[in-house]
Parts: C-alpha cells; structure tokens; sequence
C-alpha cells in the first residue's frame, strides 16, 4: 500500500491485515460521524423536528454494540495473532546470519565468515533468520519492507526470521532509542538473485567460515579441554548437541539452541546437565559477542555429526 | 435537584459573603489556603506554564523535522528536546490535568460538601507537585537527559548523558502528589457526599475521577519504585537492569508499563466524564445509559491494570504473554466502544446547542474515536510488529492524549470557567478557537499514521528524504494548532478584567455547583444540600416551536 514495497510473505499478510483494520475503522467512523453530524443537524435546538417518545429502556441496546463490538474485536485479535504466530515458527532450512548491534552501528557476519556493516545482503526466496544481540543497549532491527521488528537485546539472543520475496534495497532502521546517533544507525537489506548472491558471497570470501573460526577459538579458550572429541568424563560431549533436548539436573530438558549455548557458556551454573558437576568457569566478560557467535556457530556445526 | 433548609446557624446570607476570589487578598492567602477551589486555581496556573514550556519543545521538534538532514544541528539537542517535551506533557500536564484543576474544584461542589476530606493534604499535594516540577525543569534547563520519557534501561541506567538522576527525581516527588490527590477524591467521594446524593445520583464526572483516583493510589507506587531503581543502577551499578552486570532490561519494561500503561487512563477517564457530563447539558437530554458509562470506567479502570504486555510485542517477550496482552486490550476497548455509543444516544432525539463546550465535547469524540480505531491496529499482534515505534505509534496516541484529553480538558475550562471565574468569556471566538483546534491537530497529526506505515520510526534526528512531504504537513499543522492553543490563553485572561459577569448557572445545567454562585463562596454552601433526585432529568424545553 501507499508505494511501500511488500518484499516478503509476510509484507503481504500484515498489509491484507492493515488493510482489513484500516476497513473496520473507516465503517465505525463513517458510523460515528454520520451519526453525530445527522443528530447535530436534525435535532439541533431550534429545529421543529418532531422528537417523539423518547427511549426509555436502554437495556437492549447497550447488549447490542457491546456484543457486536466484541465480536468483532475478537476477530481482529485472532487475525492478528494467527500471522504473529508464524513469526516465531522459522522452517527448518533457514540460512543462518548473525547480527551484532551496538551504538550506531550493524555488524553482520555470514556462516561463510563473509563480515559486512550496516548491510545485509541475503538471497531471494529463501528463508533467513536473523540471530541477533547487541553489544550496549536495546536496538531494534527494523525492516519496513518485510513488515517486521524485533528488539535486539544486550545479554541474549533474538531471533527473527523472513522469506524476502523481491530482489531491490530496502531500509533498515534502528527504531529503539539508543542514543545521539539513534537515527543515523540506518542502513540497508539487499535482496539478491541465487546468482548475484553466489557471486557477492565469493567476493567477499573470508579466511574461513564461522564455524571453522569457532573452531580456533574453541581451542584457545580452552575449551576441548573439557569438551573435546567424543569424551564425556568431565563434561558433555558437544558432538550431535546442537537441536536435540537436554536433560538438566533439575529434571528439565531444554532444546539445545543458539540461545542455550550462548548463556551456558555466560552463565554455565545455571542450567546444569543431568549427571554433571557444576565445575565450568563463566566466559562471561571474557569472551565478547564477536567470538561468541563463532563459537555457537562451531557447536552447531558439530550438530550434524554423528553421536557416537 | 431540590435543597431543603438544614441548619447551618452561623452562616451569614449567601449574598453577604465575599466570593473565593476575594476571601483575602495578599499572596499568603493563597499559598497557605486550603480551599479546594483555590487549590484549584494554584494547579490550573501551574499547570498552564507546563503546558506551554511541553508546547515549546514540541514546537521545536516539529521545527527540526521540516528537513531529513534535521533544522537543529545536533541530534543530541533533538533527543534532550523530545525529552523534556515528553516528561513534562506526561507528567506535568497529562497525569494532573482534569483532575487536580477541574477536578479539585467541581468535586466538592457536586457532592454538596465544603471542601476535600483532607484540605491540608490537597495544599501538601500541590508543593509537592511544584517542588517535583521544579526539580525535573531544573534538571532539563542545566542539561536535560536524552532517555526519552520512557527511560529505558539499560541505556538510562548506564549509557544516557546528563541528568537522568535529578529528573528521574522530580518525576519520584511528583508522584506522591498524585497519590495525595486520588486519596483525597476517593474518600470524599465515600464520606462527604450530601444526603441523598447516592452512588447513582453522582455526576457522571465524579464516577471517572473516582476510577482515576484508584489508579493514581495504586499504579504510582509502582513508578515511583521502577524510578528509584534506574537511580539506584545509575548511581551504584548494582544490577536491576544492565545485562552486563547481572540485571535484565525487560523486567524495566513490564515495570515501567504496569504504571505507565494504567497511566493513560489516568490521563483519558476525566477527560470521558467530563465528555459525558457536557453532552447532556447543551442536548437538554437525559444522559443515555448513565449505569453503562459509569462502570464502563470502573472497568477501564481495572482492565487497564491487565494490559502493559501490548507495549512490549517484539521486545523479547514470551510468544504466550503477547497474545493474552493482545487479548485484553481488545477487551479494554469495549468501554470506551460503550461510552461512545452512549453519547451518540444522548444526542439523539435532543435539543442540540452549540456553545464552546459543546463544540469541544463533539470534537473530542471525532478525535478519541479516530485514536481508538488506530489502537485496534496496535493491539493486532501482527500489525503491531510493523507499526511498533513508528510515527503511526506517535499519531495514535496523540489522538488521545491531545485530540481526546486536552479537547476534554478545554470542553471542561469553557464549561466550569463561569463558575470558577465569575466571568463569561468572549464566546463567538471561543468557537472559533474550538474549530481552529480540530483542523490544526488533525493537520499536525493525520499525516504522521501514514508516515508511520511507511516506515518512519519515532525520536528520529534526521530521516530519508522521501518523508518530508508528510513531515512538512505535520509541521504546518503544528503551527496552527499552537495558534490555536494560544488564543484561550488570551481571551480567558482578557474575560477575567472585561468579561460579563456570569450569573448562577449559565447554560441551565443541573448539578448542585450550579446552584451556588458564581463564583462560589468559600463554604460552597449557606445550607448543606439534600439531593432528591438524579442529575440529568432535563425536561423539554417549553418552546412552541419544539412540537411544530
């Protein structure tokens, strides 16, 4: 609507229901309007209209506009819910970026180990997710096109996912206040043909991917240590974590996700694994979000392999 | 409404008592009064400054938006600027408005009592009011703070430049005067009413403020501690908030919502009641559905408490939470859907005059009703995650809190001004102002929706180019309005020397405050009041012409 381009699946469901909201608006003004205009003009005081008996028993229609506003407030609820929910359901094959807000600016890092600033390149048709911190305060990555926005906070992980469905730039915007350059932390989403994407993925080759960076640093902070190989003496193998359920010591399970990894390694004494000591030191202010990620990125990359 | 004599022996003849106005004259008659209706008028000029000083920020920023790259060159400035508009407004304006100045003095009066319960607790309220004021405009005068007025942490507890502490403080001392003031109507209300003045026979108004009152005593202590703990962060690094040290931002966000969510009924339900209590005056009709609008804001008043989760729908929080929020402020739209439908039923059938209240009171209902249509947008979990801090947001609840509450609050100065001044003021150009008002906001704040949908996000410096068309317009708009805004500054001060003098009860209204003079005595009454019937029993005017 009004020249703002719908460049995801999603783009088009919110505005169908911006569209159906902008209706019902519309036909309770003209409602509310036309009434009060035709009441003002024909009883106004010195019109000779005849008023009648006037109603005295008001039961009947207080149950009425209260009912039917209801039901229709309750459908606009279920609409808007129904398009939320698939907000948090990504499908299984999404391509993974990583996001790293600070003030005032966007870090982005591919799973090749391509880095970019304040521009995300993604290719069309397929479905991205975003997982995202940030490094001071709350940002707010927002994308106009896609309809969407999603908080990104200091201390844990976001996710947001999309399909974008139109190859064009699109803004980014910074809507959470973050300080003197709030609104200069804009910058842009490339959406991009498989080929043109293929071909800006190998101009911008890295030294290596993500995971395989994860995999230096997992050494040099000393975590195989522990965790290396297929051992499980001293502590859970990592081989085949990534995506299955764990079982706690408190009798919980948790489903291993870029969320769970990231705080064991922050904050490790808080959700233990069944059977283990609670002997691992916190990373916390030791190791900083850029390598973070690396790291998550490595530990979801031994997910594939094989348990033994 | 009919009086009988009940004995009130030393009361000298109404005619023989000097008004309040003329009860002593020096400057500490005043400051040390504790007549509500000179409270009243205490609150009703300090609370203009603020609204002047808030309306001044906001002419700057609308100044500052009339080109993308920003007309003021430091975006820090701009951020001070929304800032201190947004603390003032809300805090200053909004929160006290109707119910310390209107409020204060037409309470009692309706009621038939001689004051507040607690006369010396309605003068504490408006010190600390002023000593709260005072604080948070020296805090933004000696550099101001850059948090916006939702103060979110952590950048407020940790990030932000400049006073946050000092302003945070004067919002913290301002607080208790609400709660002095909602203690203070809500056992009035249940003590001091008149014989015969039954729940059921109270103005429609005293219902809303009453439903007020319980959210100023019972959601301010929740700021007031949300507040203490961004200072106490501030200050001692102890970790409430900041991940960094062991806090969590989002327990600022529900804390700081669960006050200042309820607190924009604290802002919109006199503004309601004041609507529902001029629209049967000047359509000479019953009030439809009296029962329904009053509960219907008693249930605002309670469902409102159930609602903050809606500001925070892609802020992190749980998927579940969201939808129940969602939920429930569809169902808190039902009343005031309610309230509305009732209004129309009053009009119907009436004798439907014109005056300057009434001419606010109807655009106040264009406006409130254009502003809760777009909250439906908002409350719809998946529009909400497009539309959340953009313009839209902005448009929305400026519709409210400007369009709706401060057309209330001017439907309810033109209104009450007769009696509280003694003076009529200069009516054709209070229409005027009236109609310059509802073109000058809607101008200012229409385009602000569209900018909103198409992407604009809130306390923006500078923005893409291809939103100044719409900026321009707002800020055009703005300029009107603030025209419009000065014009009863004007014309209200000018009628106080060379107004008429107003008689009794000018519009023909009933109500037991029009049945003292104008203005009142300090006592109210030369005989308690006993009520014998309901407020809104309008007969037909005896006019030929009404049956031809």
């Amino acid at each position: 609507m009004l020249g703002l381009p719908e460049a995801s699946a999603n783009a088009a469901q919110a505005d169908l229901l911006i569209g159906g909201l902008v209706a019902v608006s519309a036909a309770a003004l003209a409602l509310v309007f036309g009434l009060m205009l035709y009441y003002v003009i024909r009883y106004r005081h010195d019109s000779p209209v005849d008023r009648g008996k006037i109603a005295e028993r008001t039961f009947g229609f207080e149950m009425a506009w209260t009912t039917g506003t209801l039901l229709i407030f309750f459908g606009l609820f279920i609409w808007g819910a129904v398009i939320y929910v698939q907000l948090y359901r990504p499908p299984s094959d999404t391509l993974k970026v990583y996001i790293v807000a600070k003030q005032w600016m966007w870090k982005v890092e591919h799973a090749g180990g391509q880095r970019e600033i304040d521009t995300l390149h993604v290719p069309v048709n397929k479905p991205i997710e975003l997982v995202m911190t940030s490094q001071d305060v709350i940002h707010d990555f927002f994308v106009p096109a896609f309809r969407l926005k999603r908080d990104v906070l200091p201390g844990q992980y976001e996710t947001l996912w999309f399909r974008p469905d139109e190859i064009g730039t699109y803004h980014l915007f910074c809507s959470q206040l973050c300080g003197a350059g709030h609104a200069a932390m804009i910058g842009s989403v490339v959406v991009m043909s498989d080929p043109a994407y293929a071909s800006w993925l190998a101009q911008n080759g890295a030294s290596g991917t993500l995971a395989q960076q994860g995999q230096e640093l997992f050494i040099r902070y000393g975590c195989s240590g522990c965790h290396g190989g297929h051992g499980t003496v001293r502590a859970p193998s990592l081989i085949g974590l990534y995506g299955s359920p764990v079982p706690l010591s408190d009798g919980s399970t948790v489903v291993a996700d870029d969320r769970y990894i990231r705080d064991s390694i922050l904050q490790p004494e808080q959700q233990i694994v069944a059977s283990y000591a609670p002997m691992m030191p916190s990373f916390k202010g030791v190791i900083g979000e850029d390598d973070l990620l690396r790291l998550v990125a490595y530990i979801e990359s031994l997910g594939a392999e094989k348990q033994p | 409404m009919s009086q009988t004599a009940t004995v009130n022996e030393r009361a000298a003849p109404a005619h023989e008592r000097p008004s309040y106005l003329f009860d002593g004259v020096t400057l500490k008659s005043w400051l040390l009064t504790t007549d509500h209706k000179r409270i009243a008028v205490l609150y009703m000029i300090s609370i203009t400054i603020f609204f002047f000083i808030g309306g001044s920020a906001a002419a700057l920023i609308r100044y500052n938006l009339i080109v993308p790259e920003g007309m003021i060159p430091s975006a820090e400035t701009y951020n001070r600027l929304f800032t201190m508009h947004g603390v003032i407004m809300v805090w200053f304006f909004l929160v006290p408005s109707i119910p310390v100045t209107i409020g204060n003095f037409v309470l009692p009066l309706m009621i038939g009592a001689r004051d507040l319960a607690f006369p010396k607790i309605n003068l504490l309220s408006w010190y600390l009011f002023i000593l709260g004021g005072a604080v948070a405009l020296y805090a933004l005068f000696v550099g101001g703070a850059d948090t916006g007025w939702t103060f979110y942490a952590p950048y407020s507890t940790n990030y932000a430049q400049g006073n946050v502490v000092l302003l945070v403080t004067g919002i913290f001392i301002s607080g208790f005067s609400s709660i002095a003031t909602g203690l203070n109507f809500i056992v009035s209300i249940h003590r001091l009413r008149a014989p015969g003045m039954t729940w059921y026979r109270m103005p429609i108004f005293l219902w809303s403020l009453y439903s007020t009152s319980v959210i100023y005593v019972l959601a301010t202590p929740v700021l007031a501690i949300t507040l203490l703990l961004v200072a106490f962060e501030r200050v001692f690094h102890v970790g409430v908030f900041d991940p960094r040290i062991g806090g969590d931002p989002i327990l600022f966000q529900h804390m700081f919502w669960f006050y200042s969510h309820p607190a924009v009924y604290i802002m919109i339900l006199p503004g309601l009641g004041v609507v529902s209590e001029v629209i049967p005056v000047f359509a000479r009709k019953e009030l439809f559905g009296y029962k329904f609008i009053a509960w219907s804001s008693v249930a605002i008043a309670v469902i409102g408490f159930f609602v903050w989760g809606h500001h925070m729908f892609v802020s992190g929080q749980s998927l579940y939470a969201s939808i129940v929020f969602s939920l429930l402020s569809y169902f808190v739209a039902v009343p005031s859907a309610i309230k509305v439908f009732n209004w129309l039923g009053t009009l119907h059938k009436g004798y439907i005059r014109f005056d300057a209240p009434m001419l606010y009171a109807l655009g106040f209902i264009g406006l409130f009703v254009m502003g809760g249509l777009t909250g439906l947008f908002l409350a719809a979990l998946a529009a909400d995650v497009d539309l959340h801090d953009t313009y839209f947001v902005i448009a929305h609840f400026h519709y409210i809190m400007v369009g709706g509450m401060v057309s209330a609050y001017f439907a309810a100065l033109h209104f009450w001004w007769p009696k509280m001044s003694g003076r009529m003021y200069p009516e054709m150009i209070a229409r005027a102002a009236a109609l310059l008002m509802f073109v000058g906001f809607n101008l200012t704040f229409f385009p602000q929706f569209i900018l909103g949908y198409l992407g604009m996000p809130r306390r923006y410096h500078s923005y893409p180019p291809e939103f100044q068309v719409l900026n321009v317009l707002s800020s055009a708009g703005a300029s009107i309005l603030a025209a419009a805004y000065l014009m009863p500054l004007v014309y209200l001060v000018w009628s106080l020397l060379y107004g008429e003098r107003a008689p009794a009860n000018p519009w023909n209204a009933k109500g037991l405050e029009w049945e003292t003079p104008s203005p009142p005595f300090t006592a109210n009454f030369a005989i308690t009041p006993v009520v014998t019937d309901g407020r809104y029993n309008y007969p037909k005017p005896e006019t030929s012409e009404a049956h031809g």
